[in-house]
């Protein structure tokens, strides 16, 4: 089925999401729709999914102009979504989960949960996955959870798949596995949109590229572009995607962690006897794929993880124990992995979030009572220095960019004085200009002798930033091995593979 | 080695859909009904000054239909409405007129008084109605901005009655001294049964809805128990559940001289109007308070200590309903009062925070208008027969209308709050799920 998108235009207010976007996606063919964080690409398909309605502009599929009122239509249309999150019900067995929406019923208004565990097994075979239809969802790797949304998809006989930003949660093993299924799928037919911020990804698997910025199709790119090509394409200039460093000088004692396990409420253990240490002047990354216990490694060493056991020192000072404000005073500062949740009071402006963490004591406070001159003057400078494009320093952080709000929490870590830093996925929904200056002041944190830990899941940020990589798997510390090794052994260790060589093997 | 029982499965085994990006598949991630409840909240309780406008012109215009409806004239005359349609509208007018006229005499000014004092007594009586309604306003206003629904103010308010009242006939003090401890004192009170609501939410995660709710019983009946039982509150003598007459020296004295109510207690509330708007916008206690309103996670991360500033948030909202406590048993009924002396106030109170935004100032002029109401719906009836119960449901009305913004919006056709849709895309991957179908 082909699919054309004429002049979409969807607004939101005085914001312009679309602007005209054509896009024309021809059966067999996998077209990659390629833009940064906030350039259009997810309300473009919201459109497609019939979960927005654009303002202007027509949807054709083979000729024939569709209108869709809601994502029920478009499934009719022959449209499926693998969406980023995955729409599925856990505690649902696959089958289940695959027949939810439109369910056969036999007399009686009893489920047919045999037709459904047929037609599981059906496209399965026929795509050679092993899902076992009567599998609780909530049990299955990731990966497995990915291929049900493409075997519910199917079931339904989509003609025209969209994946959002399938790739976000997967190990690279069980990418390029992801990869073999959309060749498959091409190969029979089916129209592909496959909607990425990953270069490497696209130039693997797209037969056409359409790149989008701002809303807009800035131009089409073919599949031998050069990373460097499509970057530039992607956010209008040329980006240095390495990051300039020189070798790290280890000095002083710095972070030591030894034997810690985090727990939650229920007891279920999420981080497992993870020991590690990082000296002053060193980036450690921690890297691994997203909910391997990085988060909860992270919100331990900042003093916010409620069941904690082992150590953690820094400097020789204990800090397991201590509360919040005693861990911000120990010197250590923490870039919280979801800004909006938890770095930034959206509604407060950019002065007040600059102050977030200091309202406890001079200079911003002075008996009792909030120092607003000295707050304002500390604003402009920190808004002058990190570059925070905003309109003044009383603007509500919400109303920022991704990168902007990610610069004012990095303008409030570092203006502290730091004895650890502390960053989880420092570079995440940020624009690429945003990402080499944060990049450049985390390498500059370190020069200055602070011991850093970054945890990112971006397999480039970790090796670009960092000077060791730690990768954890399943809460355990799979490694701890130097930037320098290779990619693909990196991978395996994310899928849990211990590498034969060197480092603390779980 | 034992594995983890399940632990930390490969990016969570099911991402909540409201968590971008998998963002906090940890413990700390905010259930999605939770953080809906919570963006709904904060749309309410802070509508912003245009749509409390609008719910007060739309409630008094329902409540021009009601007055109209209820009215004897307008209903003959309607019954031969398709002979002369012109009596109907006639009357409709004099019954509407009538009756707001009648109010503003009640609430503002008494044109028809002789006497410059006469006229102007309706005024002093709006505010003297409004007095408990601003600091009680005041205590609702601080605790949503601090992220709580502080339902508890009728069992502040009798609490801190009781034990302001307690301390205003039952000792025997200086003249000044007498009514400062008194003040203080029911203060105090107000302030520790609220505090019990925000200790249980600190400490247990109890909600404080039900807490304040829950404590309003208590109070209650304690009160009760206390005027009923002779040698505790009761006055001697008395069968009565009514305590005896305040002391001459714990009386907050008149501010117009005896011909009019109003009271010291007018100039505590606007004191307190005062250091409730320094409290919220230029202390770091405030600050913590509304970091806490707006984003309980952000402030925890900052190092703000959730459970003590909690404790605090709903001590100072109690403080304040305490005030109103005070001036009650103080200043306005002074004679002695019952376990009916809350007179509504608590619970209007809470429409009072909402009305005025749970900003100070405009819990001032929300707590004023409510005062007005209270004066001149009374005269409402007494001059033209309109049912008091036409002001409540007008007051009542109010609440809908502010909580129903987009209903009020669509009416006058204010925009729509610069919401998430219009967010700019750049917001990235870690934002809401409405931003995030924008975005990215």
């Amino acid at each position: 089925m082909k699919l054309e998108l004429r002049g979409i235009t969807k607004r939101f207010g005085a914001l312009v999401a679309n602007d005209h976007i054509d896009l024309t996606v021809e059966p067999g063919q996998i077209h990659c729709l390629l833009g940064e964080n906030g350039a259009g690409k997810s309300t473009l398909m919201n459109v497609l999914y019939g979960l927005y309605q654009a303002d202007e502009g027509e949807i054709l599929l083979d000729g024939r102009e569709q209108h869709f009122a809601g994502p029920g239509d478009a499934m009719a249309a022959g449209i499926g979504m693998v969406h980023q999150h995955f729409m599925l019900i856990p505690v649902f067995t696959v089958a289940e989960n695959v027949m939810l929406g439109h369910e056969q019923t036999r007399a009686g208004g009893r489920l047919d949960l045999d037709a459904a565990r047929s037609r599981v097994r059906e496209i399965a075979d026929r795509f050679g996955f092993h899902v076992d239809p009567d599998a609780l969802v909530e049990d299955l790797p990731v990966g497995v959870q990915q291929r049900v949304e493409i075997i519910k998809a199917l079931s339904r006989d989509a003609r025209v798949l969209v994946f959002d930003e399938p790739t976000a949660v997967l190990t690279p093993q069980e990418t390029d596995e992801l990869m073999a299924i959309m060749r498959q799928l091409k190969e029979s037919g089916a129209a592909i949109v496959f909607i990425t911020h990953k270069l490497r990804e696209v130039r693997e698997v797209a037969d056409r590229i359409t790149v989008v910025r701002r809303g807009a199709v800035v131009g089409e790119a073919s599949p031998t572009a050069s990373d460097a090509e499509l970057a530039s394409l992607m956010v209008g200039r040329a980006v240095e995607l390495t990051v300039q460093k020189d070798d790290a000088v280890p000095a002083g004692r710095g972070l030591e962690v030894r034997n810690l396990e985090v727990t939650d409420a229920r007891g279920t253990v999420l981080v497992d006897d993870v020991s590690f240490e990082v000296r002053g002047g060193e980036i450690l990354v921690v890297a691994g794929v997203q909910g391997n216990g990085q988060t909860e490694l992270a919100e331990a060493l900042a003093g916010l993880a409620e069941h904690v056991r082992g150590s953690v020192r820094l400097d020789g000072d204990e800090l397991v124990g201590r509360n919040v404000r005693q861990v911000l005073d120990a010197g250590v500062g923490f870039v919280p992995e979801d800004r909006n949740e938890d770095g930034l009071v959206g509604t407060f402006s950019v002065a007040d979030n600059l102050v977030l963490n200091r309202t406890d004591g001079p200079p911003f406070v002075r008996s009792g009572a909030l120092q607003l001159r000295a707050r304002d003057a500390f604003a402009r400078e920190k808004v002058e220095e990190f570059d925070i494009r905003t309109q003044g320093i009383d603007t509500p952080v919400g109303r920022l960019s991704g990168g902007n709000q990610q610069k004012v929490v990095l303008a409030r870590e570092l203006s502290r004085e730091l004895r650890l830093l502390v960053a989880a996925q420092p570079t995440r929904g940020v624009d690429v200009g945003s990402i080499e200056f944060i990049h450049k002041r985390i390498v500059e944190t370190r020069d200055a002798g602070v011991p850093v830990v970054v945890v990112s899941t971006e397999l480039d940020e970790a090796v670009a930033l960092g000077d060791r990589i730690l990768v954890m798997y399943r809460g355990r510390v799979v490694g701890i091995v130097p930037a320098t090794t290779p990619r693909d052994q990196l991978g395996l260790m994310m899928a849990g593979i211990a590498p034969g060589t060197e480092g603390e093997a779980a | 080695m034992s594995e983890p029982t399940r632990a930390a499965a490969p990016a969570g085994a099911a991402p909540a859909p409201a968590t971008d990006t998998g963002g906090t598949d940890g413990g700390a991630a905010t259930p999605p009904g939770d953080r809906r409840w919570h963006e709904a909240f904060a749309r309410i309780v802070s509508g912003g000054w245009a749509v409390s406008l609008g719910a007060v012109v739309l409630a008094i215009l329902a409540g021009s239909v009601m007055i109209a409806f209820t009215d004897e004239a307008v209903q003959e005359s309607a019954g031969y409405f398709f002979a002369r349609p012109a009596d109907t509208f006639a009357a409709i007018g004099q019954a509407v007129g009538g009756a707001y006229a009648a109010l503003f005499r009640g609430a503002v000014w008494n044109y028809e008084a002789d006497s410059f004092a006469a006229a102007v007594r309706p005024l002093t009586q709006s505010l003297t109605y409004a007095t408990p309604l601003i600091a009680a306003g005041l205590g609702v206003a601080v605790a949503f901005r601090a992220g709580m629904f502080n339902i508890g103010g009728q069992g502040q308010l009798l609490v801190s009655a009781a034990a302001a009242g307690w301390v205003g006939f039952a000792f025997d003090l200086p003249v000044g001294l007498h009514l400062v401890v008194a003040v203080v004192v029911g203060i105090l009170a107000g302030a520790l049964w609220a505090g019990i609501a925000g200790l249980l939410k600190a400490a247990t995660g109890a909600h404080e809805v039900i807490v304040t709710i829950m404590l309003n019983y208590i109070a209650f009946y304690l009160l009760s128990y206390l005027l009923a039982t002779p040698g505790l509150l009761q006055a001697p003598g008395s069968a009565n559940p009514k305590t005896p007459a305040m002391a001459e020296t714990a009386v907050m004295p008149g501010l117009l001289g005896d011909r009019y109510n109003l009271h010291v207690g007018f100039l505590l509330v606007l004191g307190a109007v005062v250091l409730v708007w320094w409290l919220l916008n230029r202390s770091s206690l405030g600050f913590g308070f509304r970091a806490l309103g707006e984003n309980a996670h952000a402030a925890r991360v900052a190092g703000i200590d959730v459970r003590r500033t909690t404790v605090l948030a709903m001590g100072v909202a109690g403080a304040l309903v305490g005030l109103a406590g005070t001036t009650q048993v103080l200043g306005l009924i002074t004679t002695g009062f019952g376990a009916d002396i809350d007179a509504g106030v608590g619970f209007d109170a809470i429409t009072v925070a909402l009305l005025g935004g749970s900003s100070p100032v405009g819990v001032l002029l929300a707590g004023i208008l409510f005062g007005a109401f209270k004066a001149g719906g009374s005269s409402m009836q007494a001059l033209e027969g309109v049912p008091i119960e036409i002001v409540l449901v007008v007051q009542s009305l109010i609440v809908l209308f502010i909580a129903a913004p987009p209903l009020v919006r669509a009416v006058f056709r204010l925009p729509q709050p610069g919401g998430r849709a219009r967010r700019r895309p750049g917001r990235g991957a870690t934002g809401t799920p409405t931003s995030q179908e924008v975005a990215a």
